[in-house]
């Protein structure tokens, strides 16, 4: 399984809504940029949002003999992307399992798909500590596994959950790459004054109160939420995004060496 | 691995399930010490728990499912707000909630009930008391910390939920408002199995006006058809920001595709209202209080309160 994969990078979150997916996709994005082959599983099974922030929605994916081909988001096919939302006819339509079904196709993600040979595959994971989680945890022991980035935003309410998610991954033995705070102030484009709108400073407290090494953090920036498929570093290169993510890369690299 | 209809943890392997035509009849069968009574057909009847609901909730006027494909949408949040709206309207009125998500459960801080206990006695689980006319239950409560995870697989999640559902000691209550969890999974079918012959009232479908969470939330509409639940309509939360400083309005998650009424009329459901990103209401959830209350002349609660009449004729309607 995953055997020529050199690094496996997990996003995890106990809470929804945080930016899982859009940090996934911007890892991936600037991983690429820096000339990595990058793989991105999208194992969120009931709410995939990989295709549609990779602009990638009318995609299928192809049956060959050693397995499923993913979907390659460029030319050069240096980022390949699976994602239940592929196998879908049609956009809308729900995706109703219990958890021994979703636990198979996590495990057929794992094993049936030709990633080919990958520098580095981040796995972007749906909210909670439940089956996906569990499966993931239980087949990656057999594969070296980087660790987790992972993601909150300021307020109790979702630390609360993601303080959850700590536990899992120490109880588990997933080592902690760090934290990041997304969606920490919003500054008004009219008076380019800056509102807190979740409340600030939750996720760095909470990594010092567990810890684990705090990456960053990240403001809601509704350039990002249009990016589709783009990169941050390169599309936005002024932005504190862009920024976040080149130091995020340099460390993740570092770790490699 | 285990087949996905009823089979029991303890099964032997290729369980063909204790709800299947050839229970207690296939070859895995033979040695296991349930063989006699899935071959006498007993099993075959629906789950008691589906009768133990019905029983339980009799008293409950308006079963509500809080539901959205999409997480952080405001799901906990908007259950609050609506629930303490509810109950203040009329003090004669007996609301509760119950919160089943398991792993992520975020009402005992948004109702300001952080560190209280479930007690139980003889005619089931008392829930927490927020008010004279509101009380809660959560997995939140049986918790020593707050760093505490559940690590849990569907069917103890369903035991759980089973639980919830047939334990708590209510009372009579106008409204339930039950608190789920993203997605279209376990917690799900296991609401929508055991609320089948309980008379659910319909299903409050939260979003943001982004296309990101319609995606998700077109989904949870699907589900809810194709699983039989009537939609009461769909609250659009996060809608637009006020600067506190210069008032001017800015919309944080952009409705590039004409945000939750623009679906509501393409899936032809109800459209209840919407509420704006007030930093208040995330600081009061953030310490328990009561934002409706503290605030009554802010445009959010007004809000709140124009969802929540829209809410209760949905639910006349039904009725």
């Amino acid at each position: 399984m995953l055997d020529n994969v050199k690094h496996v990078i997990l996003v995890l979150s106990g809470k929804g809504g945080v930016g899982k997916s859009t940090v996934s996709a911007q890892l991936a994005l600037t991983l690429k940029e820096k000339g990595f082959k990058v793989g991105l599983l999208d194992i969120d099974l009931c709410g995939p949002s990989i295709p549609y922030l990779l602009n990638l929605e009318k995609q299928d994916v192809h049956q060959a003999e050693g397995g499923w081909i993913p979907v390659y988001a460029d030319k050069e096919q240096k980022l390949s992307v699976m994602s239940i939302g592929f196998l879908l006819n049609n956009r809308n339509a729900s995706v109703v399992w219990r958890g021994p079904k979703k636990t198979a196709m996590v495990k057929q993600f794992l094993t049936d798909v030709c990633w080919g040979d990958l520098d580095y595959l981040i796995i972007d994971t749906p909210p909670g500590t439940s089956d996906e989680h569990i499966t993931i945890m239980e087949n990656l022991k057999t594969v070296k596994c980087d660790g987790a980035v992972i993601v909150t935003t300021p307020q109790q309410v979702a630390i609360e959950d993601v303080r959850k998610e700590i536990t899992f991954c120490k109880k588990t033995g997933i080592p902690i790459i760090g934290l990041i705070e997304n969606m920490s102030g919003f500054v008004c484009a009219t008076c380019t004054e800056c509102t807190n709108i979740f409340s600030k400073g939750g996720g760095e407290s909470v990594a010092k109160l567990v810890a684990v090494p705090f990456l960053g953090t990240l403001p809601i920036d509704p350039r990002i939420g249009k990016l589709l498929g783009k990169c941050c570093v390169t599309e936005l290169p002024d932005s504190i995004w862009a920024k976040m993510f080149s130091t995020i890369v340099t460390e993740i690299m570092a770790k490699e060496a | 691995m285990a087949s996905s209809v009823g089979t029991p943890n303890n099964a032997p392997e290729h369980c063909p399930g204790t709800q299947s035509e050839s229970a207690g009849k296939a070859s895995a069968c033979a040695g296991c010490p349930n063989q006699q009574i899935c071959a006498s057909g007993e099993v075959k009847g629906p789950d008691p728990g589906i009768e133990l609901v019905r029983e339980r909730l009799k008293d409950v006027d308006n079963k509500i499912l809080v539901l959205s494909g999409k997480g952080g949408v405001g799901k906990s949040t908007v259950t609050a707000l609506l629930s303490r709206a509810i109950a203040m309207r009329n003090c004669d009125l007996n609301v509760a909630v119950l919160d089943v998500d398991i792993c992520g459960p975020s009402q005992p801080r948004v109702l300001g009930v952080m560190d209280e206990q479930v007690h139980q006695s003889g005619s089931g689980w008392s829930p927490v008391f927020v008010d004279d006319n509101l009380s809660v239950m959560s997995i939140g409560f049986l918790l020593s910390s707050v760093d505490d995870a559940i690590i849990w697989r569907g069917p103890k999640k369903n035991g759980m939920i089973r639980q919830f559902l047939s334990e708590v000691d209510w009372g009579k209550l106008d409204y339930l408002l039950i608190d789920t969890p993203p997605g279209t999974s376990d917690e799900h079918l296991s609401l929508s199995t055991y609320l089948s012959q309980a008379d659910l009232t319909g299903a409050l479908i939260i979003t943001t006006p982004q296309e990101i969470a319609l995606l998700d939330v077109r989904k949870e509409i699907d589900f809810c058809r194709k699983v039989n639940i009537n939609i009461l309509g769909v609250v659009e939360n996060m809608s637009v920001f006020v600067c506190p400083c210069c008032k001017s309005l800015s919309e944080i998650f952009p409705a590039t595709t004409g945000g939750a009424k623009q679906m509501c009329m393409d899936l032809d459901v109800p459209f209840l209202g919407s509420l704006p990103l007030d930093p208040l209401i995330a600081r009061c959830c953030d310490e328990g209080r009561d934002f409706v209350n503290e605030l009554p002349d802010s445009p959010a609660t007004k809000s709140i309160i124009d969802v929540v009449n829209n809410l209760v004729q949905s639910c006349k309607k039904k009725q």
